[in-house]
C-alpha cells in the first residue's frame, strides 16, 4: 500500500519538475511547481513528519507560489518578450551536464550505503511525529542553528528592503 | 478496520450532504435578511417564504448554457472553480461539531478525523484556496477579472499571516493544535477562549472576514468598478460552484470560530451538535449583518490596515498572551 | 517529555553577539538620523567591530566548544576572526567617504557590512555543517544586497543580480552535499563526522565522496577557484568599490576557513583521494586567473582575476595539508586581506563622483600628480605580484615552501611560473603611473583623499611591510592557531 502510493506520488513529482522546466508558459510551469510541492508534502506525510506535509504546503504552496503567481501575472510576459532564442551549445551543453550530474547522483545514492541508525531522539519510524519533539529539537539541540536562521531571516527582509524601496 | 472505514464512509456521506444543505440555506438565509434589513421581504415565491428558492436556483444554473470563452486558458480556466471549491469542501473534515458517541459497541467520534495537527491542516487546505481566484482572474484573459485575481492574491497573503497569528495565543493556552483538545479545553464558560483571548477574537473575525471576500473586504468583486472581478466570464454550473466555494467557506470560518472561540459544542441542557448550529448560525448571522452595515475598504486602507494595523497587534496578543501564562 | 536546555556559554560568542546587536542597533537608530547625522551609523559600525576585536583578543588560547558543539572557539577560528574583524574595519573606514561621494549613504549599508562579518565568523567556528551552512547564507545574502547597493547604478543592479543567481546555485550544490554526508553519517556534526570516517572504512562509501565533492564545488564558488570563478569579474567590477574590496577579502578567507576546517580536519583519513582534484584546481586557478588577468584594461576586473589567482595559491597550502600548510595558509589570507584592501582603498582615492576612473589609462601620470598615492600604490601591487620586501613575497614563500616539504614540487612549479606571469599586469600599471604622461584632461585636479582613507592606507602600508620585513611574529600567531587542532 506505502509502495503504491510512494510510487504513484513520486511519479508525479517527478512529471511535474519536469514540465515545470519544459512548459512553455510560465503560469503553467509555475502551476507545476505546486503541483510538485503538494506532492513533496504527500511523501513527507508518508514518512511519518505530517508537521513537517502541512508546513511545506502553508510555506512553499500557499505563500511563496502565490507570490510567484503574482509577480508572473503582473509581469504577464508573452512569448517574444524573452527575446530571441540563443546560445544553442550553451543549452546543449546545459542538458548534457545536468544528464551526467543526474546519472551521478543516481548512482551514488543508489551504491552508498546509507546509515540510518542515528535517529534523533523523540523521533520514530513508525508513529507520525507531531509538533513537540520536532520542537523540543529546536529548541534544545539545534538552539544555534535556530536563532541563526532568524538572523538570516532578518538579513534577508533588510535586502529586500534595500534593494526595493523607492527612497531610503 | 473495515467498521472504522464503514463508520468513516458515513460520516463522510452524512456530512458531505449537509455541508451542500447548509449552504444552500445559507444563500437563502443572506437574501431574507438583507431583504429584511433593507426593509424588503426578499424571496417570497418559492415555498413558505420563500425556502425552496435555492433550490429553484440551482436548477436554473445547472441548465444554463456552460459558456467556455474562446482565448482563454481552458485547462487553468476549468480547473479554477474546482480549486475554490473543493479546500472549502475538504476542510469541514476536522472539524469536531459533537462529543464522541457510543452506538452499536462503537465510539463514534463526532468528527471525520481527529487529527493530531488539525488547525495546521486547515491553514494549508486554505491556503491552497486562493489559487482558485487567482487563477481564475488569469485565465478568463479579462482585464476586470485579472484585476480581481491580483486584489485577491494580495489581499489574502496579507490577512493570512494575520489570520494564522490571531490564533496563536489559543494553541498556547491550549497547548494543543488538535481542535478536539481545544474545544475540550473550554469546557466551561469562563474557560471559553471569547473571554481568555478578547484581542485574539476579534482579529480573527477581521482577518476572516478579509478571507472571505466579504464586505468590507470584498475589493476583488467589487461589482462598482470590477463588475465582478474574477468569476466575470464564469456561467452556469462553474459559477455556481465559485458561490458553493464562497458560502462554504463561510461556513467553515464560523465553525472554525466556534470551536476556537466559543467553546466549540459545549453547553446546557441541549443535545451537543445543537450547540454547536446555534452558535455557528450566530456567526453566519453576523457576517451577513456587517455586509448589510458597512460600506467598502479603499484598497490602501485595506493594505495599510493589513500590516500596520491588524499584524502589529497579533504579535502583541501573542506577546501579552506569552507574558500572562509565565506570571 | 523533559527539557533538557543544552549548555550555553555565551562568553564564547561574545564577538558574534557584539556585531549581531550592533548590526540591529544600526537598523533601529538609522531612520531617527537625519541626513546629515548618517554618518554616526557608520562610527557605530566600527565601535563594533573594535569592541568585538577586543572580545575576541580575550577568547584566544581558549579551546572550547558551546552549543552541543555546534560553535567551536579554539585558536584556528579566532585567528580567522581577528582577519576579518581587521577586512570589515578598514572597509568601513573607506566606505564613509566613498558613500558620501555617491550619495548613497545609508545605515542599512553598515548593518549588513557588520551581518556580513557575523556569517564569516560563523563559517570559522561553526562545528557542524548547519551552522557552516547558516553562516554561509548570512554573509553571502548581506554582499548580495551590498553588491547592488548603488541602486541607481545598471552595473551594480548587473553584479547583484548576478552574484545572487550564481550564489543561490552554487548554496544548492553545498546543501546537497551536506545532505549526502548526512545521509552516509547521520549526522552533520564535524566531530561525528571525524568519528565515522575513520571507525568504519567509509572511504569506500560512495556517498562521502559525492557529498564532499558537492561541498568543494559549494565552497569551491565563494573562494572564486576557477571551474566556479564566472561571477567574479561582472560582479566585483559591477559592486560599489569598497564592497568589491571587502568581498576579495573577507568573504573568500571565510570560504577558505570553512573549506580548510572541514577537509583538512574532518576528510582527513581520506585526504590522498581529495588532493588530486584540488591539486588540478589550484594549478587551474592560478594559471587561469593570471592569464585573463593579463587582457584587461579596467583595474577592478583586472583585481577581480588577479583575485582568482590570489585563491589559486592559497589552494596550493592546501593540498600541501599538516601544519605547515595551514598556517602558511592563514598567513597568505592575512596578508592578502592588507595588500589587496590598500589597493583598492587607492583605486577609490582616484574616483569622483558617479566616475569610477578603473581604466587602467587613468593611471598615467599618477606618479607626478599624487607620488605618495603612487609609492603606496606600487607598494601594494609589488606586494600582489610577490616581491620582496613585502608581505606577498613572504606568504607565497610560506606557501611553496610548505608545498615542497610536502613533495608538490610540480604544483609549486607552475606557481612560481604563474607569479612570473602576474608580475607583467601589476608592473603595468607602475610603469604608467610612473613613467607615462596624463591622457584624461582632469588629471590636473588635485586628489584629495579623506581622512579614513588616509588611516586605512598607513594601517595596511605598515601591515603589509611588517608582514613583509619582520614575518615571524604573526607567522608564529598563524602557527600557534593551527597547533590546537594538529
Amino acid at each position: 500500500m506505502e509502495i503504491l502510493i510512494f510510487s504513484i506520488v513520486a511519479l508525479i513529482a517527478v512529471i511535474c519538475s519536469v514540465q515545470v522546466i519544459i512548459s512553455r508558459n510560465p503560469v503553467n510551469s509555475a502551476l507545476f511547481l505546486i503541483a510538485t510541492m503538494v506532492s513533496l508534502a504527500i511523501l513527507f506525510i508518508l514518512l511519518n513528519a505530517p508537521f513537517l506535509a502541512t508546513i511545506q504546503i502553508i510555506v512553499y504552496a500557499g505563500a511563496i507560489m502565490v507570490l510567484f503567481l503574482f509577480v508572473i501575472m503582473l509581469l504577464n510576459l508573452r512569448r517574444d518578450e524573452f527575446g530571441p532564442e540563443r546560445r544553442r551549445a550553451q543549452r546543449f551543453f546545459a542538458i548534457l551536464f545536468s544528464f551526467l550530474l543526474l546519472i551521478g547522483i543516481t548512482t551514488v545514492l543508489t551504491v552508498g550505503t546509507f546509515n540510518s541508525n542515528q535517529v534523533e531522539s523523540g523521533w520514530s519510524k513508525t508513529i507520525p511525529a507531531g509538533v513537540e519533539p520536532l520542537a523540543q529539537l529546536l529548541f534544545t539541540k539545534y538552539l544555534f542553528p535556530f536563532e541563526l536562521a532568524s538572523v538570516l531571516l532578518l538579513v534577508a527582509i533588510v535586502g529586500a528592503v534595500v534593494m526595493a524601496k523607492r527612497r531610503l | 478496520m473495515l467498521t472504522f472505514i464503514i463508520i468513516t464512509l458515513i460520516k463522510v456521506l452524512v456530512i458531505f450532504v449537509v455541508f451542500l444543505l447548509m449552504i444552500a440555506l445559507l444563500t437563502w438565509l443572506e437574501r431574507k435578511l438583507l431583504g429584511h434589513f433593507q426593509v424588503r421581504l426578499g424571496p417570497m415565491r418559492v415555498g413558505p417564504h420563500g425556502l425552496l428558492q435555492p433550490i429553484a436556483d440551482g436548477i436554473k444554473l445547472l441548465f444554463k448554457e456552460d459558456i467556455i470563452p474562446d482565448n482563454v486558458n481552458k485547462f487553468v480556466y476549468v480547473l479554477a472553480p474546482l480549486l475554490t471549491f473543493i479546500p472549502a469542501l475538504i476542510i469541514v473534515a476536522v472539524i469536531p461539531f459533537g462529543k464522541s458517541i457510543e452506538l452499536f459497541g462503537q465510539r463514534i467520534d463526532m468528527v471525520i478525523s481527529n487529527f493530531n495537527m488539525g488547525i495546521l491542516y486547515i491553514f494549508a487546505v486554505a491556503s491552497l484556496s486562493v489559487y482558485g481566484i487567482v487563477l481564475a482572474g488569469w485565465s478568463s484573459n479579462n482585464k476586470y477579472s485579472l484585476l480581481g485575481g491580483l486584489r485577491s492574491s494580495a489581499q489574502m497573503i496579507s490577512y493570512e499571516v494575520s489570520l494564522g497569528l490571531s490564533l496563536i495565543g489559543v494553541f498556547m493556552i491550549a497547548g494543543s493544535l488538535n481542535l478536539v483538545d481545544i474545544v475540550n479545553a473550554q469546557d466551561k464558560l469562563y474557560n471559553w477562549f471569547i473571554i481568555r483571548q478578547p484581542l485574539g477574537f476579534l482579529l480573527y473575525l477581521v482577518c476572516a472576514t478579509a478571507e472571505l471576500n466579504r464586505i468590507p473586504f470584498d475589493l476583488p468583486e467589487a461589482e462598482q468598478e470590477l463588475v465582478a472581478g474574477y468569476y466575470i466570464e464564469y456561467s452556469s454550473m462553474k459559477f455556481s460552484m465559485f458561490f458553493l466555494g464562497e458560502y462554504g467557506n463561510m461556513i467553515n470560518v464560523s465553525a472554525l470560530a466556534t470551536t476556537l472561540f466559543l467553546g466549540g459544542w459545549h453547553g446546557p441542557f441541549l443535545p451537543p451538535v445543537v450547540w454547536f448550529l446555534i452558535k455557528l448560525t450566530a456567526f453566519l448571522f453576523f457576517f451577513i449583518w456587517i455586509r448589510a452595515t458597512l460600506p467598502r475598504f479603499r484598497y490602501d486602507q485595506l493594505m495599510n490596515f493589513g500590516w500596520k494595523v491588524l499584524l502589529p497587534l497579533t504579535i502583541l496578543n501573542v506577546l501579552i498572551t506569552a507574558v500572562v501564562m509565565i506570571l | 517529555m523533559d527539557w533538557i536546555i543544552p549548555a550555553v556559554n555565551l562568553k564564547l560568542i561574545l564577538p558574534e553577539i557584539v556585531v549581531c546587536l550592533f548590526a540591529i542597533l544600526i537598523l533601529v537608530t538609522d531612520p531617527f538620523l537625519s541626513k546629515e547625522r548618517k554618518i554616526w551609523s557608520a562610527h557605530l559600525s566600527w565601535i563594533a567591530v573594535v569592541i568585538a576585536f577586543i572580545a575576541n583578543i580575550r577568547l584566544w588560547n581558549l579551546q572550547e566548544a558551546t552549543f552541543t558543539n555546534m560553535f567551536l572557539v579554539d585558536n584556528y577560528a579566532t585567528f580567522f576572526k581577528f582577519i576579518f574583524l581587521a577586512g570589515s574595519f578598514l572597509i568601513i573606514l573607506i566606505s564613509m567617504s566613498y558613500l558620501k561621494r555617491e550619495e548613497i549613504l545609508h545605515g542599512e549599508y553598515f548593518s549588513l557590512i557588520l551581518f556580513s562579518t557575523l556569517g564569516m565568523m560563523l563559517l570559522a567556528s561553526g562545528f557542524d555543517l548547519v551552522v557552516i551552512f547558516l553562516g554561509l547564507e548570512i554573509m553571502s545574502v548581506s554582499l548580495y544586497v551590498l553588491a547592488g547597493f548603488k541602486r541607481s547604478d545598471l552595473a551594480s543592479n548587473e553584479a547583484s543580480l548576478k552574484y545572487f543567481l550564481m550564489g543561490a546555485f552554487a548554496t544548492g550544490f553545498l546543501l546537497y552535499g551536506i545532505v549526502m554526508i548526512y545521509g552516509s553519517v547521520g549526522s552533520t556534526n564535524l566531530g561525528q563526522i571525524i568519528n565515522h570516517i575513520t571507525s568504519n572504512d567509509a572511504g569506500s562509501n560512495l556517498l562521502i565522496w559525492a557529498g564532499a565533492g558537492l561541498l568543494l564545488v559549494g565552497f569551491g564558488f565563494k573562494i572564486a577557484s576557477v571551474p566556479f570563478h564566472m561571477w567574479v569579474p561582472d560582479v566585483y567590477q559591477g559592486a560599489p568599490t569598497p564592497i568589491t574590496a571587502f568581498i576579495s577579502a573577507g568573504p573568500k578567507a571565510a570560504g577558505f576557513a570553512a573549506l580548510l576546517r572541514v577537509f583538512l580536519f574532518s576528510f582527513t583519513t581520506i585526504k590522498m583521494d581529495w588532493t588530486m582534484i584540488v591539486w588540478i584546481m589550484a594549478a587551474l586557478t592560478m594559471s587561469v586567473g593570471n592569464i585573463v588577468a593579463l587582457a584587461q584594461s579596467d583595474i577592478k576586473r583586472m583585481l577581480a582575476y588577479s583575485s582568482i589567482a590570489h585563491a589559486g595559491y592559497v589552494l596550493v597550502a592546501l593540498v600541501a595539508g599538516g601544519e605547515t600548510g595551514v598556517s602558511s595558509a592563514l598567513f597568505y589570507l592575512l596578508a592578502y586581506t592588507f595588500m589587496n584592501i590598500g589597493a583598492f582603498t587607492v583605486v577609490i582615492a582616484l574616483g569622483r563622483k558617479g566616475q569610477d576612473n578603473t581604466k587602467l589609462e587613468d593611471y598615467s601620470g599618477l606618479g607626478s600628480r599624487s607620488p605618495i598615492l603612487a609609492i603606496l600604490m606600487t607598494i601594494f601591487l609589488f606586494s600582489l605580484a610577490g616581491f620582496p620586501p613585502t608581505a606577498g613575497f613572504m606568504a607565497k614563500f610560506y606557501v611553496f615552501g610548505s608545498a615542497v616539504k610536502s613533495g608538490f614540487t610540480g604544483l609549486v612549479i607552475i606557481g612560481v611560473l604563474n607569479s612570473l606571469i602576474s608580475v607583467y599586469y601589476y608592473l603595468r600599471i607602475v610603469v604608467l603611473m610612473f613613467m607615462q604622461a596624463p591622457v584624461t584632461r582632469t588629471d590636473n585636479e588635485r586628489i584629495k583623499v579623506a581622512f579614513c582613507a588616509i588611516l586605512v592606507l598607513i594601517i595596511s602600508t605598515w601591515a603589509v611591510l611588517q608582514m613583509g620585513i619582520f614575518p615571524q611574529s604573526l607567522l608564529s600567531l598563524a602557527q600557534a592557531s593551527v597547533s590546537s587542532i594538529f
